[in-house]
């Protein structure tokens, strides 16, 4: 049975209720070994391919300087004939037979290193796969777990500071009327202020000589030199 | 991280927060570490966060099985599935007899992650319940 199946039926089976596990703890403790152990089996079979790959890659250089060698020599044995050196272009061919079965074994070296490293890659990637899913498993049942265990501390928590759980509804109207009040609030603060900024226009008409103006000397002396007249 | 540092980060927010929501948070001891975070002005709807092995899960409780109006549960799920995707960040689930929304953040969120989700999860739940009232009483 799946991990999933077994939550879903633990949990309609009423294990939902505290104290009572999805798995049982021994159970767990033996996944999270399992997981530990294939995770060491992944490091070492990426320590192994790290080591074919090194000897892989030092066959292909031994293959390539094989190939050059022979190339040389053969270079070397033509040279002899165009000189009539029979007997210096038998000695070089044979030289170049015994690099060409040198070369054959490395060929063959290459392809068993390159063949093996294929293979542990598709092991190390299949066993990330394993381990990727192991622990996505683990962290279902541990997480079913732990929402029991904080469901049973919060309702414990709520039933011992004898605090009531309003209906959904009720809570909602509450925090609506706060944002009302809240939003009240602001609203009254701008009302304010426009008539703050009410006030200032008054100055700054007054500062055009728009509108009421307030008595300065000047307009005292015009006032008193109107009535002398 | 675990439920103390992030009490301690939300807790010296005040007013520097990216939300500009006003954080206040209570840890309740039990066999998990869960803390409770308030937002301000919306005390009736808490947030319950707890830290596994490799996430954080932040939960609002929504409204009780009893308190759905019978008649309407089924097009209540349908209207809650349909909604799953489109609500950011957050989905639906049954803890017992509750229905709530959570989020689940990896592990290794920053502190900035976190306070963004509580402020979205707050949000959609207020948002939700408001959506959902006609299928409840």
């Amino acid at each position: 049975m799946s991990i999933f199946k077994k939550i879903m039926t633990a949990i309609r089976g009423g294990a939902s209720e505290a104290g009572e596990a999805i798995v049982d703890a021994n159970a767990t403790r033996i996944f999270e070994q399992e997981i530990r152990d294939a995770e060491n089996h992944l490091t070492k079979a990426k320590r192994d391919l790290t080591g074919v790959m090194a000897e892989q890659m030092s066959a292909d250089r031994e293959v390539t300087r094989l190939q050059r060698e022979i190339t040389e020599h053969e270079g070397y044995v033509a040279q002899a004939l165009e000189k009539g050196d029979e007997t210096l272009a038998l000695a070089v061919a044979e030289k170049i037979s015994t690099l060409e079965n040198d070369l054959a074994a490395q060929q063959q070296a290459l392809s068993s290193f390159s063949g093996n490293a294929d293979r542990l890659k598709e092991l190390v990637k299949k066993s990330e796969r394993q381990v990727t899913e192991h622990k996505r498993q683990l962290s279902m049942v541990k997480t079913t777990e732990s929402v029991q265990k904080a469901t049973s501390a919060i309702t414990d928590n709520f039933s011992s500071s004898n605090s009531k759980l309003l209906s959904a509804k009720d809570s909602l109207e509450r925090i609506k009327a706060k944002q009302q009040k809240f939003d009240d609030k602001m609203k009254a603060a701008e009302i304010l202020e426009s008539e703050n900024s009410d006030s200032s226009l008054t100055a700054q008409l007054k500062a055009a000589g728009i509108g009421s103006q307030e008595n300065s000397a000047n307009s005292v002396l015009d006032r008193i030199k109107a009535k002398q007249k | 991280m675990n439920i103390h540092t992030i009490a301690d980060h939300l807790n010296s927010l005040a007013d520097n927060s990216e939300t500009g929501m006003d954080f206040d948070c209570q840890p309740i001891s039990g066999e998990v570490d869960v803390l409770q975070i308030t937002l301000l002005g919306r005390e009736e709807l808490p947030i319950f966060l707890s830290v596994t092995d490799d996430q954080i899960l932040c939960i609002s409780y929504l409204w009780g099985s009893e308190e759905v109006k019978t008649e309407c549960v089924n097009t209540m799920h349908e209207s809650m599935l349909e909604m799953n995707i489109p609500m950011p960040l957050s989905s639906f689930s049954k803890i017992g007899d509750k229905y709530v929304v959570f989020g689940a953040l990896s592990i290794n969120s920053t502190f900035d992650d976190i306070e963004h989700e509580l402020a979205v999860l707050s949000n959609n739940a207020i948002e939700v319940i408001d959506d959902m009232s006609d299928y409840l009483l």
